[in-house]
């Protein structure tokens, strides 16, 4: 089984979490002004706060879900960390330091320095609760799926737990206790993370064949026997045979061809052929030279040509085996061997039903007897020079040993039942190593070897969206108002390059180790990280998780702070002139930090399943495109206006949310529609919307400029 | 060298803008080798390491140093009072 819920892990976890708490009402115990409250009096220690920043920055995504997409796909989960990083560098050069000059409190304030316009604390305020709150969602749900499994509690539980841990946080003590918990939590989690990848690296590599089960070679004729190596054939009936296609054969020689219409095989599957009268047609081949509508087999004897009778074909890809000493049954992948007829059966897991009637390779799931469970994959197939341990390896052997390597990745399938219920069948997939230490394999970063433009775009969009979107974070931009000037904010960013640099580097080791650890879960690739961590030593696994929820909790208290920030100072304040004094105006900041803190908790549990990188990006892409053109035109442009800046925050908002509410992405995996009808063209919009912005600032400061203005 | 302090923050505004287009005209060359040209990632460039790991390590490192380059570089600045009524360069 894969968790094993420790009385060591709980222990551990709540000692993490309750020390946090306490740290903070320790430290809140000052904040009662507005200075205090949102910007801790200006009197954080640079370091403290470059460490923080880490704090803040490396999320529940950059943790687990960086680690989880290198652990399943490889090197792409890499590209979200030189984006993220990347970011810093716009952020150090070009905006730390005016920031601060700027600001008080609020990015709003930045931005209204000259003009004090309420309609652009207005709009600034809006996009900065949009952003944290499209931030907050990825959190609370990985918050959730960290308790599940660590806890044993239903994932909704894990989701108002981090909303009420964070709500105390927040409302006791603001930014000094805030900043305190993500200086903790970022050391923590860059140390931690360290040691797991030296441990990491002094365990190596090993190679396992035997958690999963190889049949064969075995000739493909055999495969629609009563028995496969004296185990019974289930039979391929209710879906797991797709229904035989009516084809037209011909021959030439020993070679024939087949006419199939829009079959959709592939080079090298097994296609059953029936129904022709001449006996050398039928059998199960593995096939070639596919085309579209075509593709050629070798018979065993000449044949007149064409095949008379009805002849048939369907796809052999997927044979049930009775099991041997368990309930339900073991799933066999076909793959055949090249230039041969006959063929490997690996062996793969299903998931069908959900909740209290899920079923796992056709038994209930659980540990009775009658009942199977998912079981960890991760393993190499080959090591170089047909090694089966490496040892110790080095930071730079750790590639070139994975280069040389095979791993097995997993891939899924889903398998329509006749009474319209789906199995997900998950297969083994040996993968080259130099496949997995290059860009192309995950899903969404596959279109750059596809040619499309489209595709090219949505990455070149991606990466866009993450080089800007850093600086434009609410709750990063906050951050800045914490320390005493703008030298201190330089250093403080400096600080956090190096803390975020150092970590994101671990990142591609603790991902590719995981990959190879035996240890991972299927069904959850976010899990990759603390799992890794259970497989070298039980005690470091709950200290990642803890590390991992502290991580949660430091976010989105950060996020909390900075809409609560933006509804206390910039909208009720800035934009109504509700003019409090300090002590009252943190009281609303923290009525605020409530009811935002209750928003996420509803949208964690109702977001439950979406993935939670999909939304960091989308976080990313609507603060690059509302916040950092007009943040970049303020400095550079002296021609800025303020009807500029808010045409510019509000068209950048509207586009990039809209964009991304009208794309596939958003269709396929929110709504559920068919993808194919989405109207934008590709999912990311950073690479319109952030020039559209800039574009608006510029024609609307030109239209709205007066002669008198200097 | 003795500068008066709005020099001094000219001087670090532009060192900021320098050291960003260096990294900029390194990252953008990262961003278009994978969009344009991925298969030149998994090429052997060093120690056995392919281009996709050498690259993305150097824009990490390269990174650090120049936030490092700019942290030396930068000159004190007049204090946070003088400088309110100012927006950047």
């Amino acid at each position: 089984m894969i968790y094993d819920p420790s009385w060591t892990a709980v222990v551990v976890f709540l000692l993490f979490v309750v020390g946090t708490v306490g740290l903070s009402f320790f430290l809140g115990r000052r904040a009662k002004s507005s200075e205090g409250y949102f910007a801790a009096h200006g009197q954080i220690p640079w370091v403290v706060n470059g460490v923080a920043f880490a704090g803040d920055y490396l999320s529940a995504a950059s943790f687990l879900g960086i680690c989880g997409m290198i652990a399943a796909y490889g090197y792409d989960g890499f590209l979200y960390s030189i984006g993220f990083l990347a970011g810093w560098i716009v952020a150090l050069f070009v905006i730390a330091e005016p920031m601060k000059r700027l600001g008080r409190f609020t990015f709003a304030d930045a931005l209204d320095a000259q003009f004090n316009s309420r309609g652009i604390k207005g709009a600034a305020g809006i996009s900065t609760l949009v952003v944290s709150v499209f931030y907050l969602i990825p959190q609370m749900v990985g918050a959730g799926s960290l308790i599940q499994p660590l806890l044993g509690y239903p994932h909704w539980v894990g989701v108002v737990m981090v909303g009420v841990v964070v709500i105390t946080i927040v409302v006791t003590a603001g930014m000094v206790s805030t900043t305190w918990v993500q200086f903790l939590k970022g050391s923590l989690l860059v140390i931690f993370s360290f040691i797991l990848v030296i441990m990491l690296l002094q365990r190596g590599f090993s190679t396992n064949d035997t958690a999963f089960e190889t049949i064969g070679p075995i000739a493909a004729g055999q495969l629609d026997g009563e028995q496969i190596s004296g185990r019974e054939v289930l039979p391929p009936d209710d879906g797991w045979r797709p229904p035989p296609a009516a084809v037209k054969i011909t021959a030439s020689s020993t070679t024939a061809t087949v006419t199939q219409p829009a079959h959709g095989y592939a080079d090298n599957d097994v296609v059953k052929i029936e129904g022709a009268t001449e006996p050398s047609y039928n059998g199960n081949w593995t096939i070639s030279n596919v085309t579209e509508d075509t593709y050629d087999y070798t018979m065993l004897t000449e044949q007149a040509s064409p095949a008379s009778g009805n002849p048939n074909a369907s796809k052999i890809l997927y044979v049930r085996l009775a099991s041997v000493d368990q309930a339900g049954y073991d799933i066999f992948r076909v793959a055949s061997i090249e230039g041969s007829n006959e063929v490997l059966m690996r062996e793969g897991q299903t998931v069908s039903g959900a909740g209290d009637n899920k079923m796992i390779n056709g038994a209930p799931n659980g540990t009775g007897p009658d009942q199977r469970q998912l079981q960890p994959i991760g393993y190499l197939s080959k090591l170089p020079n047909g090694q089966t341990e490496t040892g110790p390896v080095g930071p730079i052997s750790f590639f070139t040993t994975l280069n040389d390597s095979e791993i097995m990745l997993w891939s899924s399938d889903t398998i329509r039942h006749d009474d319209d219920t789906t199995t997900t069948v998950y297969y083994q997939k040996p993968t080259q190593g130099e496949r997995v230490l290059r860009p192309g394999e995950h899903p969404k970063f596959k279109g750059i070897r596809s040619g499309k433009t489209t595709d090219r775009l949505n990455f070149l969009s991606l990466m866009l969206a993450l080089f800007c979107g850093t600086a434009s974070l609410p709750h990063i931009l906050i951050r800045y108002y914490t320390v005493k000037d703008g030298a201190a904010a330089r250093k403080s960013t400096i600080v956090g390059i190096a803390t975020i640099g150092f970590f994101y580097i671990l990142t591609l080791y603790l991902g590719l180790g995981a990959m190879t650890s035996g240890a991972l879960d299927l069904t959850d690739s976010n899990m990759s990280a603390p799992l890794l961590a259970n497989s070298i030593r039980s005690w470091l696994f709950a200290v990642i998780s803890a590390i991992a929820f502290t991580t949660v909790l430091g976010t989105v208290s950060g996020l909390i702070l900075a809409s609560s920030g933006a509804v206390a100072h910039d909208l009720l304040d800035g934009v109504f002139g509700v003019k409090l004094s300090g002590p009252k105006q943190v009281r609303v900041a923290k009525i605020a930090a409530v009811i935002v803190g209750g928003i996420a908790i509803v949208l964690g549990v109702l977001f439950k399943e979406l993935n939670v990188g999909y939304l960091v990006g989308w976080a990313f892409s609507v603060a690059a495109s509302a916040n950092l053109p007009a943040l970049v035109m303020l400095l550079f442009w002296k021609g800025t206006t303020k009807q500029g800046i808010v045409a510019s925050v509000l068209v950048g908002m509207i586009s990039s949310l809209g964009w991304i509410l009208l794309s596939a992405d958003t269709y396929k995996s929110v709504y559920g529609i068919d993808p194919e009808n989405a109207i934008a063209p590709f999912s990311q919009p950073g690479i319109v919307t952030i020039p559209l912005a800039f574009l608006t600032l510029i024609v609307v400061s030109l239209i709205t400029r007066k002669p008198a203005e200097a | 060298m003795n500068t008066s302090p709005p020099n001094a923050r000219q001087y670090n505004s532009r060192l900021g803008l320098i050291l960003f287009a260096i990294y900029l005209i390194l990252y953008l060359g990262f961003v278009f080798i994978n969009a344009f040209a991925a298969d030149w990632m998994e090429k052997i460039v060093l120690a056995g390491l392919n281009l996709a790991i050498v690259y993305g390590f150097a824009l990490i490192v390269i990174a650090l140093l120049l936030a490092g380059v700019y942290g030396l570089l930068c000159r004190a600045e007049p204090s946070e009072t003088s400088s309110k009524q100012e927006s950047g360069q």
